[in-house]
Order: structure tokens, then sequence, then C-alpha cells
């Protein structure tokens, strides 16, 4: 009973700080357009970048929809905290008496749902300039675990890096490193979907193995990052 | 006058918690052993083993790269145990052990890509290719860098320990998968032959545990002598702090 009363009171903390962020989310309109603007523009470059035939179509569109996912991705993720911290609303959120991985998962959740916005409106517009068939339902898993992936790694080190004085710069250097796998494994399952390969390893199911270790990961150590 | 003894006691009490490094003797054995290890080591890559069949004289380059390759692993290891420690204990100390521990593994690690690519170019004829082991090894040297670049910019504080720390235990998950990376993909890299019975003549794997060795001795010196670099620095940037809060 004390069990679940504390875990209702966990989500009612994250689903409180979740709806902030969304308020302001929808108030401000920053990041959300210009991540999407972003991987638009991400798009088009690939396009001219790589004199897009019919016969290479099928190699370059996965990488071109991961670079562009990956990319937008940081763009947000880069002021998860620092926007807190600019407007010198953390110190608050932290003096709080919350749980530090309540604070954790409704960033990562808001984060989730923003990338997650910008890749359905992306997609649509992925397919049509690309001309591939991305309208399988077997995409929608691929995107949600490999979006899971580098929103857990980002959130949790939009945390260390906001206190710096570079964390434009530094942010991408700590999270690719990290997110190569899940990179890997997203763009290769994304590619297995247009031209069937024989042989490949379970590009899903080592995504989903990746996601879980990220999430504890980052679970059991965000307290220490966010700590002042 | 008055200044100058307070300055005084404030340099005696800053002095106090620094403790008496440990005697040189221990790394003026494990140096001495090293320089020993080496020198023989040397002699037996370049005349003891045996030339290869196929790769010819390029193949001694291995007895270098297989060493440097596992204190690169090692390393990065050690820089995730002692950040983990640090993160459990708060003791300070773990968070030398592993700045000291990142700072000679990034050294390794690009001197394993170095030798690894020169061995590549004589004997695939290309400096690089992308290959499972290649790969991985490469993130093992970004994540190197990230690391030591996050510290750097995070200054000498509590929160770039920590947060070097988190990097560190996300970072070593890369590690196991190097190791692995012959065994689960198909790669050119060439795969572990030492457990393999008749894969390898004798001499060689006596060389090669030879320089494994004397490699992993000359790793200890250098790590013991970087833990005191780091310790003396944050000290002495301590004691500074304390004599600016002093004026």
């Amino acid at each position: 009973m004390n069990r679940l009363s504390a875990l209702r009171l966990f989500c009612s903390q994250v689903l409180a700080i979740l709806g902030k962020d969304i308020r302001y989310e929808l108030r401000s309109k920053q990041t959300w357009l210009g991540m999407g603007l972003f991987a638009l523009l991400v798009f088009v470059i690939f396009n001219f970048a790589f004199d897009l035939r019919v016969e290479n179509r099928a190699a370059v569109a996965p990488g071109a929809l991961w670079v562009a996912f990956v990319f937008a991705s940081l763009l947000g993720l880069g002021r998860t905290i620092a926007a807190e911290r600019e407007g010198g609303s953390l110190d608050r959120l932290l003096l709080c008496p919350v749980d530090r991985r309540a604070i954790y998962l409704a960033k990562l959740l808001g984060n989730l749902l923003f990338i997650g916005i910008v890749e359905l409106v992306a997609l649509p517009i992925f397919a049509a300039l690309f001309a591939v068939p991305l309208f399988s339902g077997e995409l929608l898993p691929i995107v949600l675990l490999g979006t899971l992936g580098v929103a857990t790694i980002g959130t949790l080190f939009s945390a260390m890096t906001a206190a710096t004085r570079a964390r434009e710069l530094l942010l991408p250097l700590l999270v690719f490193p990290l997110i190569v796998p899940v990179v890997i494994a997203a763009v290769r399952a994304t590619g297995a979907l247009m031209i069937a390969a024989p042989n490949e390893p379970p590009w899903l199911g080592l995504l989903a193995a990746f996601d879980v270790i990220f999430l504890s990961l980052a679970f059991l150590t965000f307290s220490y990052v966010i700590e002042e | 006058m008055a200044v100058i003894n307070k300055t005084g006691t404030a340099l005696q009490e800053a002095a106090a918690p620094v403790r008496r490094p440990p005697r040189p003797i221990v790394s003026l054995l494990l140096g001495t052993l090293a320089l020993v290890g080496m020198m023989i080591s040397i002699w037996a890559i370049f005349l003891y083993a045996p030339t290869d069949a196929i790769e010819g004289l390029s193949q001694r380059i291995f007895y270098f790269h297989v060493p440097v390759a596992w204190l690169a692993m090692l390393s990065f290891v050690i820089v995730a145990l002692g950040g983990a420690v640090y993160l459990w204990r708060a003791d300070e100390r773990w968070d030398w052990l592993a700045l000291a521990a990142a700072e000679s593994g990034a050294v390794f690690t690009t001197l394993t890509l170095v030798t690894g690519s020169l061995w590549g170019r004589a004997t695939w004829g290309t400096w690089w290719t992308w290959d499972a082991r290649l790969t991985t090894s490469l993130i093992l040297w970004f994540l190197y860098v990230a690391y030591l670049m996050l510290r750097s910019y995070l200054g000498k504080t509590s929160t770039s320990a920590r947060a070097g720390a988190v990097l560190a235990i996300l970072g070593v998950i890369d590690v196991p998968i190097i190791y692995e990376s012959v065994n689960w993909w198909r790669t050119l890299h060439p795969a572990a032959e030492i457990g393999t019975p008749g894969a390898l003549p004798p001499s060689v794997v006596l060389v090669l545990m030879l320089a494994l060795v004397s490699f992993t001795l000359f790793y200890c010196v250098l790590l013991i002598q970087l833990y005191q670099l780091v310790r003396l620095q944050h000290l002495s940037w301590r004691l500074r702090a304390r004599l600016q809060a002093v004026d």
C-alpha cells in the first residue's frame, strides 16, 4: 500500500513536470519548429550531396533519414535542461521535494514527444522527397526505439553539459560515440525494410537491448549529474 | 608581518591534509622490471620470434599491437570502475585514478589505431576499413576524447568527476563489444588465436606473453605517475583556491 502510494506520487510528479514542459513548448513553439525545419533542411542537403537516382535510393535513404532525425533530436535535446537553467527554474525544480528520477523521466518523455511529433511530420515529407515507400507499419517500432535510444542518452547528457560554457559543442561530442550502436541498428533495420537482406542480425532486438541498457543506466545515474 | 603570519598558517593548514606520496620504491621496482622486460621483449620480437610465413616481417607489429590494445581496453575499464566507486563512496582518490587511467588510455588507444593501421596498410593494402573491430576501437578513442574534453570543460569540480563517471559507466559497454566483435561479426580483423591449440607456434605465444607482461608493467608505472600528477594538480589547485580565499 505504501509502495503503491509512492508510485502514485512519482507518477503525479512526472506528469506535473511533463505538463509544464508541454505547456511551455506550446506557447513558445521554439524547439519543435526549429527541429522540424532543421530535419527538412538535412533532407534537402542530402538530396544534393548524394545525387539521388533510382538505383542508389534504397542505399542512401535510411542513412539520410537517421542523420536528419539524430541531428534534429540533438538540437532539441540540448535545450532540455539548458532552458530551465536560463530561466532560473532549474534550482527551484531541484529544491522541490521531487525524486530526481521523476525529473529525468518527465524530461525524457517530453523529449520523446517533441521529437516524435517532428518525426511524424518529417516522415511523409521524406517519403515524398526521396520517393521511397515508407508507410509500412513496421517502420514505427524502429523509429520509436531508435528515438528512445537517442533521447535516453541525450537527456542524460544535456543535464551534464547544461552547466558548461560550450554546451552546443560538447553535447554532440559526448552523445554521438555512445549512440553509434543505436544508430547503426536503426539504419540497418530501416534499410532491411526497403531491401530484404538475408542473414542480417536481429537489428530490432539489438535496438531494444541497447535501449534497455541505456535507460536503466541513465535512470541509475541521473541523480549524480543533476546534483549541484 | 601579520599578513605573512596569516598566509603562513593558511599554507600550513592547507598543507596538512597532503599525505606523503607512496614510497617511490614501488615505482622504481616496477620501472626497472618494465625496462628490463621491454628490452628483452624488443630483442625477442625482432630476433627470436619466427617470421610469419604469409605476412612476413610486418606480422611482428602484432607483438606491439596486442599489448597496446589490451591496455587501451583495460584502461577504460579502470576509468569506469574508478568512476563507479567514486559515485558510490564519494572518495576523490578513485576519481584521480579514473582521470589518470583516461589520460594513459587515450594514448594507448591512439597507439592501437596507429599500429593497426600500419599493419593494415602492409597486409590489407589499406590504412582503414570499416570493420566491426576497427569501428568499435575508433568509438573507444572518441569516448576517451569525449571524457577528457568533458573533464577539462567542467574543471576541477565534483560535478566534473560525477559527469565523467557517468560517461565512463555508459561508455564501458563498448569494451566487451570490441573484445567480442571478431566473434560476433565476420570481420577482416584476425580473430583471437591464443586459446586455440595449434593455431600459433609456442615461441610466438611466449614472445607475446613476454610483451604483454612488459607492457602491462610499463602501464602500471605510467598509471602511478599520472595518478600522482593528477593528485598533486588537484591539491595545488585547492591550495591556491584557499590562499585566494584568505586574501
